[in-house]
C-alpha cells in the first residue's frame, strides 16, 4: 500500500486565520469566543459563539467582486483554508484564463448543516413572498451541500473526484481519512480534505433549542467552552475552516514538498445506535472499536499513542469520550497519553471541527506541544484521575503517536492516528 | 434619461461580471455581453434583475431573452423608463 503523508495546510478559525497565527494562539491559549448581540436580540439562550474575524477585509483579498456575490461565511472558509493549504503545499492558484486541469488531485471538503445563512436570508424570505423569479443565479451552488468543494476546487482546477462528505460533528476528521484511503489506494496522488463550517445564527438555533449550548457564560465568553471540567454546561457553536493536504509520499517527495506528518491509519464507523447509542449519543463499543482499528490499521501497540486530540465539546459526554480512549488503549488514568480539547479556544466548529482539531494536531505533533486546555481547572469529578494527562497551560514535549477522534450525531465516528515525520 | 447615462449605470452593474477588462475599456453599443465581455452566462439572469432594480422596471423572460449587445440593453431599458 501507499505511505500517505501531510504535505500541506489552512486554517481559518474563530481564534487565528493562517499556520503561524494558529500556532501562536493554540500555545497562547487564546480564546477566539465572544459574545454576539445578535443571538442577545433573537433570545439565545447561549448569545457566544466561535467566529472567524476580519473576514470581510480578507476575502477581498482572495476572491474577486463576482466571485463574493455567490459565496456565503461557509464556502468563503472552505476557500480560504483550501487556498492556503494549497499554497503551503507548494502549489500556485492559476491565472484567470489557464485552462489547465491537474487531473490527478481531487477534494474532499467536508460540511455539517452547509450554507443556512443563505437559505435563512435569501431563499426562504423570498420565495414565500412569492419572488422565486427573482432569486438570482446563485442560490443553488450557495445550497448545494457540496458547495465547499465546488466551489473552492474551481479555483485550481482539480480533476480528480471532488465530493463533500456530510456525518455530522465527524465530518472533517471522516474526510481526512477517506482521502487518505483514496490515496493509499492509489486512486489519486492527492487530496485536499477538511471540514467547513460558515457562521450563522439558523445553525446555532437548533442547538440552542437542544439546550445542548452553555447558558451560562454570556457575560464571559473565554470562559464559555469548558470541556473536561466539572462546570461544562454545554458546547459552544463554532465555525471555519481547516484543510489539509493529503498527498502519497512518493508524490511529495519527488516534487520536493515539505512533509508534516504521515497518515499511519483511520477508521470511520457507526454505533448502530445501539446499547446506549442514539441519535446524539454514542454506542461506546462503537468509539472504542473505532479508536482500536485505527491503531490496527496503523500497526501500533495501543501504549505507543503519545497523545490524543480529543472531540471533548463540554457536554456530558466529555468523561464517557476519556474512559471510551482508555479502554481502547488498554491502559489506565495513571497511564494514560496526553490529551487536550481545541474547542476549549475555538468552541465546536460542527462539520469544521475535524479538519480545524486535525490541523491543530498535526501542528502540535510537528512542533512538539500539547496546547493546554482552557477552563478545566476545576475537573470533572470522572476525570480527576487523568489530571496528569490534561495540561491547563501548554506543554513542550516530543510526540510520535498523535490520535485524533471527531465524534457525530447519528453515532458516527472516526479516528486518524498521524506520526511524526522523520521519526 | 440620455442613452449615455442608461450606458454608465449598465457599466457599472456589469462591472463586476467582465473578463475582458480591454473589451470592457473600449465598451460601445455593439459590444456583445457574452462573446466580449466574456461575462458567465449563467449571471445574466443578475444583470437582468439589477437593470429592474436600478431602473424600476420590469423585463420578462422574452424580453430578457433578447439581450445580447449592451446597444440592447440600452435599448430594452430605454424604451421601458420613457
Amino acid at each position: 500500500m501507499t505511505r500517505v503523508v501531510i504535505s500541506g495546510m489552512g486554517v481559518i478559525a474563530p481564534n487565528a486565520h493562517g499556520l503561524n497565527d494558529y500556532e501562536y494562539a493554540l500555545r497562547e491559549g487564546k480564546s477566539g469566543l465572544r459574545h454576539y448581540e445578535k443571538l442577545e436580540e433573537l433570545k439565545f439562550g447561549c448569545q457566544v459563539a466561535g467566529v472567524p474575524q476580519g473576514v470581510d477585509e480578507l476575502s477581498t483579498k482572495y476572491f474577486s467582486k463576482e466571485a463574493l456575490m455567490a459565496m456565503n461565511s461557509n464556502m468563503i472558509y472552505a476557500a480560504i483554508a483550501g487556498i492556503d493549504c494549497w499554497k503551503d503545499a507548494g502549489f500556485n492558484i492559476p491565472e484567470s484564463g489557464d485552462e489547465t486541469v491537474d487531473w490527478e488531485t481531487g477534494a474532499i471538503i467536508g460540511t455539517g448543516i452547509g450554507g443556512l445563512d443563505t437559505v435563512g436570508g435569501k431563499l426562504v424570505p423570498g420565495t414565500d413572498a412569492g419572488k422565486a423569479r427573482r432569486l438570482g443565479s446563485t442560490i443553488v451552488e450557495q445550497i448545494m451541500s457540496s458547495s465547499v468543494s465546488a466551489r473552492l476546487t474551481g479555483f485550481m482546477g482539480l480533476g480528480g473526484q471532488v465530493t463533500t462528505n456530510s456525518s455530522a460533528c465527524t465530518t472533517g476528521t471522516e474526510a481526512v481519512i477517506d482521502a487518505f484511503h483514496k490515496v493509499r489506494g492509489g486512486q489519486f496522488k492527492r487530496m485536499i480534505a477538511g471540514g467547513s463550517e460558515g457562521s450563522s445564527h439558523y445553525i446555532w438555533a437548533g442547538f440552542d433549542a437542544m439546550r445542548v449550548l452553555n447558558r451560562g457564560h454570556n457575560e464571559t465568553p473565554k470562559q464559555a467552552s469548558r470541556p473536561m471540567s466539572a462546570s461544562a454546561g454545554g458546547f459552544i457553536p463554532g465555525s471555519g475552516a481547516g484543510v489539509l493536504m493529503v498527498e502519497s509520499l512518493y508524490s511529495a517527495q519527488e516534487r520536493g514538498a515539505r512533509i508534516y506528518a504521515e497518515i499511519l491509519g483511520g477508521q470511520v464507523n457507526c454505533g448502530g445506535q445501539r446499547n446506549g447509542g442514539t441519535m446524539t449519543a454514542p454506542n461506546p463499543e462503537g468509539v472504542q472499536r473505532c479508536i482500536k482499528g485505527a491503531l490496527q490499521m496503523a500497526n501500533l501497540r495501543p501504549n505507543q499513542v503519545n497523545a490524543i486530540s480529543g472531540h471533548l465539546t463540554a457536554t456530558m459526554a466529555d468523561p464517557q469520550e476519556v474512559d471510551n480512549w482508555c479502554k481502547a488503549l488498554e491502559t489506565t488514568p495513571s497511564a494514560f497519553p496526553t490529551i487536550n480539547s481545541t474547542k476549549s479556544m475555538i468552541g465546536h466548529g460542527l462539520g469544521a471541527a475535524g479538519g480545524l482539531e486535525c490541523v491543530a494536531a498535526v501542528l502540535q505533533l510537528q512542533k512538539g506541544f500539547m496546547h493546554g486546555s482552557l477552563n478545566c481547572e476545576d475537573l470533572h469529578p470522572e476525570l480527576e484521575a487523568y489530571a496528569e494527562s490534561i495540561p491547563h497551560q501548554t506543554k513542550e514535549m516530543d510526540i510520535n503517536i498523535m490520535a485524533k477522534a471527531s465524534f457525530g450525531f447519528g453515532d458516527v465516528n472516526g479516528c486518524v492516528i498521524f506520526k511524526k515525520w522523520g521519526t | 434619461m440620455e442613452r449615455s447615462e442608461i450606458l454608465n449605470k449598465v457599466k457599472e452593474i456589469l462591472e463586476p461580471y467582465v473578463k475582458n477588462e480591454e473589451a470592457f475599456g473600449n465598451i460601445n453599443e455593439d459590444t456583445s455581453i457574452l462573446d466580449d465581455l466574456q461575462v458567465n452566462s449563467a449571471r445574466l439572469v443578475d444583470i437582468i434583475l439589477a437593470f429592474e432594480d436600478e431602473f424600476d422596471i420590469e423585463v420578462d423572460d422574452e424580453a430578457a431573452d433578447q439581450v445580447g449587445t449592451i446597444g440592447d440593453a440600452i435599448e430594452l431599458i430605454h424604451g421601458q423608463i420613457n
